[in-house]
């Protein structure tokens, strides 16, 4: 967008631009910087920008008290385990509504986003003694499982706004080749459809990852993901600002460097395509 | 052009998706239905049979309800008032011809992928403290006693915590829809002498009504669950000042042991969700055939 405006007003505008997003950034920056400082630094009354004593310590303490890889690889199980879970179921879903659609294709797919208006609280309830009895309380796959019925209509709304996108006199042409049905989706569909899985399958484990109902509902000790390992902080006993620093910045880093590859998938993921 | 084949084929296809879904959405709700109509209590096994009404009036009637309803209201009013005025102002801003706008992206849209602990945690303990927090440093600095949020005013910290979260993803929303805005209409405003404010009134803000619209749906769907934030934070305390509809049905049910009643207030809640679906689903269908 070239607008033709004085350097006076662009030097104006980036000032109060980066000003408010220097605010909005001032949470996280704090954990990155209070993560690396000793705890007495952390709640001195005279606070300190940069750590003044750097220290690796908080993590190795974190990690003693609390487990961190254990809860971070039951995040990444969970998180990735859903998301594939959902994407093979559906990507066939989403494949036949966008391209062999009936009368009945909206129906399905606004009653699938109905599915996901739904309010967590009112089925925890019965989930939560189904869980119970089934002994799927505080275990991943009981986890993985919750997690990929709530995302599937997301999954399958994405697809479909990826899919409708890819020209369908191509899938025709393969047609008109003699291509085999099953070679159509193999050699001309997904090759042109893997941007759109990939975006799908980035922005899922993004909201897997930060799904805080569930995971701290039906897990303890043992399944436990990293949104529960982080509320586990919630009660601290004594010095532990820099501790909380270095677990928190364990918890969102990784998802954080996702979510900065993913903002424009984002837009379209959470709007269910509304908005591109 | 699809054969028969294809259409059953079709069907096979998505046969899966539906069905989990189906089972999903009926198998839980019409057992939180009927347990609703239950005395049913996991202490106390002496509490069987049909309740009728009795759930409801006991979760309808209870002083921590009407408080609970206020208090859901508030939090999404509150949150939807910052987060769609500052996300407007805020695309507005970063629509503009500024230095490092690529960054500046990357910058406001991380809250929004901290996960809720860890962003109710970092306010609670890094900011809102009175003792060591940033916010009391500030206060102290400017010669002021330092607040102490979460004592005195429980439900506007868990307000200022959820609008941190969600302004970058209003102000995102907004942005994308600003930047689909024709530079020849701006210019040809521009030429036909409209000032700044009457190029916002009549030209950028009908453009963004569609987007503005969908970010207050959708965000009133995520916001009627609010539930990590005050868990980790007040616990829905002091008494019920922090407590929405959701953390209710989680201490009644959860908590208290006291299924029916906890159903009750879930079945409350669906209904609730239900009325805001409606709207979201007609904005989102009539995109549909666009």
């Amino acid at each position: 967008m070239a607008r033709n405006v004085s350097t006076g007003t662009k030097v104006g505008f980036t000032i109060a631009a980066w000003a408010v997003a220097l605010i909005l950034f001032s949470p996280i920056l704090w954990v990155l910087l209070t993560a690396f400082k000793t705890e007495a630094e952390a709640i001195s009354n005279t606070p300190t920008f940069f750590p003044q004593n750097f220290t690796l310590e908080n993590f190795s303490a974190v990690q003693d008290r609390s487990d961190y890889f254990k809860h971070a690889i039951n995040s990444i199980l969970v998180s990735v385990g859903s998301t594939l879970l959902g994407l093979i179921i559906g990507i066939p879903a989403a494949w036949s509504m966008a391209f062999a659609p009936s009368k009945k294709t909206k129906d399905i797919l606004m009653w699938m986003l109905s599915t996901k208006m739904m309010p967590a609280v009112g089925v925890l309830i019965p989930i939560y003694l189904i869980f119970r009895d089934l002994r799927l309380l505080d275990t991943v796959h009981g986890l993985t499982l919750i997690m990929t019925l709530i995302n599937l209509p997301i999954i399958i709304w994405m697809l479909y706004t990826y899919f409708k996108e890819i020209p369908v006199d191509i899938l025709e042409a393969a047609r008109m080749d003699g291509a085999e049905l099953w070679n159509e989706i193999v050699h001309v569909l997904v090759p042109m459809a893997v941007p759109g899985i990939a975006s799908t399958l980035l922005l899922n484990v993004i909201l897997a990852w930060n799904e805080a109902f569930w995971t701290i509902t039906l897990t303890s000790g043992r399944a436990g993901t990293l949104t529960a390992f982080i509320s586990s902080f919630s009660s601290p006993q004594g010095l532990f600002l820099a501790k909380l620093s270095a677990a928190s910045l364990l918890a969102i880093a990784p998802i954080l460097l996702m979510g900065w590859f993913s903002q424009k998938q984002l837009v379209r993921g959470l709007t269910f395509g509304a908005v591109k | 052009m699809a054969t028969a084949q294809t259409r059953t084929l079709a069907r096979i296809m998505m046969a899966p998706s539906v069905i989990v879904l189906l089972i999903w959405m009926i198998v839980p709700l019409a057992m939180t239905l009927w347990f609703s109509f239950q005395n049913y209590s996991l202490i106390n096994p002496m509490m069987t049979g049909f309740a009728g009404w009795g759930n409801y009036l006991y979760v309808i009637g209870d002083p921590s309800f009407t408080q609970s309803l206020v208090n859901t209201l508030i939090l999404v009013g509150g949150v939807l008032l910052i987060t769609v005025i500052g996300g407007t102002f805020l695309a507005l801003l970063l629509d503009q011809p500024i230095w490092g706008q690529g960054i500046l992206r990357i910058i406001v849209i991380s809250p929004f992928f901290v996960m809720p602990p860890v962003a109710a945690l970092i306010w609670k303990n890094g900011f809102m403290h009175p003792g060591y927090g940033m916010l009391g440093h500030l206060w102290k600095f400017f010669g002021l006693e330092p607040v102490d949020w979460f004592n005195q005013y429980p439900l506007f910290s868990v307000i200022v915590i959820v609008a941190w979260q969600w302004l970058p993803f209003a102000t995102l929303i907004l942005l994308t829809a600003l930047q689909s805005l024709s530079e020849e209409q701006r210019e040809a405003a521009e030429m036909d002498g409209a000032n700044a404010i009457n190029r916002f009134y009549y030209i950028i803000l009908p453009h963004m009504a569609r987007s503005i619209t969908i970010v207050i749906l959708i965000q009133t769907i995520f916001l009627l669950g609010i539930f990590a934030e005050i868990r980790v934070t007040t616990g829905g305390g002091p008494g019920y000042a922090s407590t929405n509809i959701a953390f209710l049905v989680f201490r009644t049910g959860i908590l208290s042991n006291d299924i029916g009643a906890g159903s009750a207030g879930g079945v409350v809640a669906v209904v609730i969700a239900n009325i805001v679906a409606f709207f979201l689903m007609r904005a989102v269908g009539k995109n549909l055939d666009a």
